[in-house]
C-alpha cells in the first residue's frame, strides 16, 4: 500500500465489504476486526423493558422516527391508488421483503441446521422468534381458528404501525398493519408455506389487555390487530402427509 | 379552577379545533368559533409588532416568542403557546387554574403524536382524528385528578 501511515487514513471509513479480509498491516493495526454485518444486532430490541419509544436508548430506532418514515409511506401509495384494498395490497408488498430478508437473518443466526417444515413450528416461530427480533416482544397470542381448519391467527395488541395511526371514517376496513401481514406472509413464503395474510382491526373487550400502554401518554389501545393467516390446500395436504 | 375551552389556529389563521374541557364551558356556535380563531390570530400578531421590547434571540425553549402568552380578565383568564411553525395552542380558564401552559405544552406532544404522525391528517386542515380527542380527555383526566388531590390554595407557579 503507498498510502502513508498517518492516524488519519487508518480512520478513513471505507464501505464495509464482508467478503474482504484485513490484510496483514490492517491486523496489526486493529486489535479485532468489527463485527460482519451478519452478527450485528438489529437494533437490541428486547433489552429493556419495551424498548421502544425512548430517545435515550443508544441502539434501536426510536418509535417517533419510524412512525414519521411509516406515515410518509403510508400518504406515498395513497396518492397512487383508487381503493382501499389496493392500498393494502401495497403495503403487504412492502412488507414482502423485509419477510423474506428476516428469515434468512434469523436462520443464519439461530445456527441450526434443520429448517422448519411443520405448520405450527414455523408459526411459533413467527410470534415468538419473529415478532421478538423485529418489536422486541413475542405476538400476544396465536390461534387456531375452529370454524375453517386451514386458519390460523396471530393477535397483537400494541402493532407499532398504527399506534399514532386513526383510520377516519371513509376508509372503513383499513387497517394501517397490512405491512405487518406482509413481513407475515413474507415470512411464510421464504419457508416455503405458501399463505394468504390479512390484518384486521378488532375492538379489544374490556379487561381483555391489562398490561399498561407501552407509548406513556397516550390512552390503552380500543382496537387490537389480527392476523388472518390463510393457508393453501398443498400445504395443509402436506402437514397431513407428514403428520403420519 | 377549572379549564374552560380548547382552541387550536393554523398559521395562516385558520381555526384546526376546538372543544370544551370542562362542564362549564359556555355554549359557542362553529361560526362564532371561526371569528374567535381569525380575531384572536390577528391580535397575537399585532401584539408581536406593537411590542415595545424586541428580545434578543429566542428565550422561550417550547415555541416562538412574540406575541400573546397571556390575558388575564375580570372572569377568565387565556393562555397561549405558539410553536415555531406558527401553530397556535390557547386554552381559557377560569382564573386561578394552575399549570396552563403545562397543560399545553402537553398537548402540544399529544398534537404532534397524534395528528402529526397520523397518514390520513392533511397539515393546516380541521383536526379530526379521533386519538387525539381520546389523548387529550385522558390528559385532562389526569391532570384534574392531580390537581383535586393537592390542597386548593397552591400558589400558580410559573416557568
Amino acid at each position: 500500500l503507498s498510502r502513508p501511515r498517518s492516524p488519519a487514513n487508518r480512520h478513513r471509513s471505507r464501505p464495509r465489504d464482508p467478503d474482504h479480509s484485513p490484510s496483514t498491516e490492517e491486523k496489526m493495526s486493529r486489535s479485532q476486526a468489527p463485527p460482519s454485518i451478519l452478527d450485528r444486532p438489529l437494533g437490541r430490541p428486547a433489552s429493556s423493558s419495551g424498548g421502544r419509544g425512548s430517545s435515550g436508548s443508544g441502539d434501536g430506532v426510536s418509535l417517533s422516527a419510524f412512525a414519521y418514515l411509516y406515515s410518509e409511506l403510508v400518504q406515498y401509495h395513497q396518492s397512487r391508488v383508487a381503493s382501499i384494498s389496493e392500498l393494502e395490497r401495497r403495503l403487504e408488498s412492502a412488507g414482502y421483503g423485509v419477510g423474506l430478508r428476516v428469515l434468512e437473518l434469523l436462520a443464519y443466526r439461530a445456527r441450526e441446521s434443520k429448517r422448519e417444515t411443520r405448520l405450527m413450528n414455523i408459526l411459533h416461530f413467527i410470534s415468538s422468534d419473529v415478532w421478538k427480533s423485529l418489536f422486541g416482544k413475542a405476538a400476544d397470542s396465536l390461534e387456531r381458528s375452529i370454524d375453517h381448519a386451514d386458519e390460523f391467527m396471530i393477535v397483537d395488541y400494541e402493532p407499532i404501525t398504527s399506534t399514532y395511526v386513526s383510520v377516519p371514517a371513509d376508509l372503513g376496513q383499513l387497517s394501517a398493519d397490512a405491512y405487518i401481514s406482509g413481513i407475515i406472509a413474507g415470512v411464510l413464503e421464504g419457508a416455503g408455506f405458501t399463505a394468504r395474510v390479512t390484518a384486521h382491526s378488532v375492538a379489544v373487550e374490556d379487561g381483555e389487555y391489562t398490561k399498561p400502554p407501552s407509548v406513556p401518554n397516550l390512552p390503552p389501545r380500543k382496537e387490537k390487530a389480527v392476523f388472518l393467516v390463510k393457508f393453501s390446500r398443498e400445504v395443509l395436504a402436506r402437514d397431513a402427509a407428514l403428520e403420519r | 379552577m377549572a379549564p374552560l375551552h380548547l382552541f387550536i389556529v393554523n398559521k395562516s389563521g385558520g381555526l384546526i379545533h376546538h372543544r370544551p374541557l370542562g362542564p362549564k364551558a359556555p355554549q359557542i356556535g362553529t361560526n362564532e368559533w371561526l371569528r374567535i380563531g381569525s380575531t384572536f390570530h390577528s391580535l397575537h400578531a399585532i401584539a408581536a409588532e406593537a411590542s415595545p421590547v424586541r428580545l434578543p434571540g429566542n428565550k422561550n425553549p417550547y415555541g416562538a416568542d412574540d406575541g400573546i402568552e397571556f390575558i388575564e380578565a375580570g372572569g377568565l383568564v387565556l393562555c397561549c403557546l405558539q410553536t415555531r411553525t406558527g401553530v397556535k395552542f390557547v386554552v381559557t380558564a377560569e382564573p386561578g387554574t394552575p399549570e396552563l401552559d403545562l397543560m399545553l405544552r402537553e398537548i402540544y406532544v399529544l398534537y404532534s403524536d397524534c395528528a402529526l404522525k397520523d397518514p390520513f391528517y392533511e397539515l393546516e386542515m380541521p383536526i379530526r382524528t379521533d386519538l387525539f380527542t381520546s389523548a387529550v380527555d385522558a390528559l385532562l383526566e389526569q391532570l384534574e385528578s392531580r390537581n383535586t388531590k393537592s390542597s386548593a390554595d397552591r400558589p400558580i407557579v410559573r416557568f
